[in-house]
Formats: structure tokens, sequence, C-alpha cells
């Protein structure tokens, strides 16, 4: 099962990144393997759909879950019928986070937002 | 006229870095003392030179943008136009195409690429335009439908319908897409601009994007009264002409705020406003 979370940097004490579609960074962890490796995002700079793009890329590096602190609707569009599941994260660092999965101390995310999208 | 063309007259574009400025104001007016013009109302989000003009209907239409759909029975998963698209307007999960029309610009891209010939193109409605008559003035507006995420098709829409006479433009405030795509076709901008610090950064904002644009300009400073001027000491400190003032008058804002064109009430704003047109074309043609 590959878990991916948002990182402000490439390093597993990194804090999770606020943006989703806009992180520098996901953090991909393999809880089989216990390997994590780090992917950079081509989509951090996109002028829009950023989230859309963003979930395309964890979707084609096969991420079964999804950590992160937030999450917008057209990104959430694109995860649930991947049928990747998302949980909140908790104000702790990337490793922390994957710890507190593997004790099932994460809750589900609940609430998807519509975006903070620019005009046009 | 014996072997001539008949001249094509400039169009002047009226901007400003925020709403309630004046740009209405000054370009409803302008088009009104002007013999004969054509008054085209670019804030698509929210029109209202028509609420001053109240022309005549004599043509108006559907304004619709093309967006992709897919076959499924004929797209393989390939990715090719997922990986081609700008603006990220699709994912592929599985084998299913997915689209997002709000994030599309309608580039038709997806299209070219797509080895299957699996993507085709729908119209859909964003807006409509009218065109009218109020007294001398041709006013052309448009109106986005509520929910869309861009007016640029209507705005270029709009212009499609522009002739050769005089032509004023009613941009959008500030300094997005929408504007640029109003000022496209301007020989010459008008800038308005209020007496405050505030006022003054937002000619600024407005004031660079005309000269990334390469269009010359001019300011209308509005709502002048006693005191400094921040926008005028912006004008002065950038060799910017100043072809206007307007006052802060309550006679004025009276006339404006029931719908009536001032310088078809009031001799003296009749004045004002030729002066500014008068000067504006000078400008232009210098």
């Amino acid at each position: 099962m590959i878990i991916a979370i948002p990182s402000d940097k490439e390093s597993l004490d990194s804090a999770v990144c606020v943006s989703f579609g806009r992180s520098p960074f996901y953090c991909l962890y393999d809880t089989e393997t216990k390997q994590s490796t780090f992917l950079v995002n081509s989509a951090a700079d996109s002028p829009g759909g950023a989230g859309i793009k963003a979930a395309q890329i964890l979707v084609d590096n096969k991420a079964n879950i999804l950590i992160t602190i937030r999450c917008g609707e057209n990104a959430a569009r694109v995860l649930q019928p991947a049928n990747v599941e998302l949980f909140k994260a908790l104000n702790l660092s990337v490793a922390d986070n994957i710890f507190a999965h593997a004790q099932n101390k994460l809750e589900p995310l609940k609430e998807v937002h519509a975006g903070y999208h620019n005009g046009h | 006229m014996r072997g001539t063309t008949m001249a094509i007259e400039p169009t002047l574009a009226i901007l400003s870095g925020k709403g309630g400025t004046g740009k209405t104001l000054v370009s409803v007016n302008l088009a009104s003392v002007a013999k004969k013009a054509t008054y085209i109302d670019c804030d698509v989000e929210e029109p209202n030179g028509n609420l001053f003009f109240n022309p005549t209907k004599e043509f108006g239409k559907l304004v619709t943008v093309k967006k992709p759909v897919v076959d499924d029975a004929l797209c393989d998963g390939c990715h090719i136009c997922v990986d081609f698209c700008a603006f990220n307007a699709l994912a592929l999960i599985g084998n299913r195409l997915m689209i997002f029309d709000d994030i599309c610009h309608s580039c038709g891209g997806c299209l070219h690429v797509c080895p299957q010939k699996a993507l085709s193109e729908q119209e859909s409605p964003v807006g409509e335009m009218s065109i009218g008559q109020s007294g001398t003035v041709r006013s052309i507006s448009g109106y986005m439908n509520i929910g869309e995420s861009s007016g640029v098709p209507i705005i270029a829409e709009l212009l499609k319908h522009k002739d050769d006479g005089l032509t004023i433009i009613d941009a959008p405030p500030g300094s997005s897409c929408l504007v640029t795509e109003s000022v496209r076709l301007s020989d010459f901008c008008i800038l308005i601009a209020e007496p405050t610090i505030f006022g003054s950064h937002n000619l600024a904002m407005v004031y660079s994007l005309v000269s990334l644009l390469g269009k010359p300009c001019a300011v209308v400073l509005n709502k002048t009264m006693e005191g400094g001027n921040p926008s005028e000491e912006f004008c002065i400190k950038n060799s910017i002409p100043i072809i206007g003032r307007i006052p802060f008058d309550k006679k004025l804002g009276s006339l404006n705020s029931v719908g009536k064109i001032v310088a078809r009430e009031d001799e003296h704003y009749h004045e004002v406003f030729s002066s500014i047109l008068k000067k504006a074309l000078e400008e232009v043609r210098s």
C-alpha cells in the first residue's frame, strides 16, 4: 500500500504542506517495503488546475492513501474514482503522520473545499 | 470623397484599477458627446452601461464556447491529451477520461492530439450579447452567465461587432485577462483615477498593464477636491498626460445615480466631456 503526503521539504521530518495541489513535494511511503521516496510536484506552479494534475500524478504513482491538511473538490473528484482514501493530517511531521496512520489515529478527511481559484 | 476610403476612427478604452472610479461614467458620457459613436460594455460580469443608454434592442445572441466530450468506446486511455492540456482540465482514471469544463479554456488541443479521434466538441453557452441604439450611440453589451469562470469569450464576441467608427470601450475593473482582452483592439487608453493613496496604487497597477501592452495612455482624474491628489502626483512623476478633471460634485452624483447621462442633461458637463474627448483624440493623433 502506498501512502502519499504533501511535504514542504524532501525529508521525513518535513512539515506536511498546507496545500495539496501546490505542495512542492509528495512523500510516497510504501507500507510493505517501508521505503519512502519524494516526488517533485510538477503541478505546483500551474496557473490553474493544480489540484487535478497533482491528483493525477498521485494516481499514476499508484497511491492508495492520501494524508493531507486539505483537498479541493476537483482533486477529490479525481481521487475518489481511483479509490484513494483521504485522511486528515495531524499538525506533525510527515514521519509522525505515517506513524499515526499505522496506529489508526487519523480521521478520514470529511470536507473538501471549493478551491481558491483566481479569476482568469 | 472621390477615390478615398472612409477613415478609420480611433478606439478608446476606459480603464481603472478598481471598480467605482468612474469608468462607466466617463465611457457613457464620452460616447454621448461624440457626433456618432459605438459604446462597448466589456464589464460582462456587471454590465451597467445600458442602465444609462436604455437602448433599443436590435440584435441579440447567445455566446457559446466549445467544450470537449469523449467517446468512451473510442478512448483507449493513452494519456496523451492529459499530458498535453496546459490548463490541467483533463484527468484519466483507469481508462476513463474526466473533463473539467470549468478549467478548460476551449483551445481544442486535446482533439488535435488524440490518436483515437475519441474527442469531439460541443457548444456550451456562457452568456449573451446584444446591440441597440440610444440617440447617436450604438451600444454593444454582453452578459456572463452566473457561475461561469471566464468572461473572455464574451468580450471577444463583443469586439467582433466593432466597426470603423469612433469606439469607446468600457473595460472591466483591475488588470486581469478580461481587461487585457478588452483593450486588445484599442488605439489609446484612458485611465480613470481617484484622488486617494489607494486610488494612486490602483492607477499604478493599470498603468503598468497598459505600458506592458504598449498602449499609449492618458489619465482623467475623477472626484477631485481641494488639497493634494496622490494620483495627480503619480501622473506628474511618470509624465502621464492628464486630459481631464471631474470634480467631486453632488449634482453630477445625483444625476448619475438615477441613470441619467450628465452630458445629455447638463450643458456644463457636456463641455467637460467634450473637452476630454477632444484632448484624447489629440493625444491619439500626436
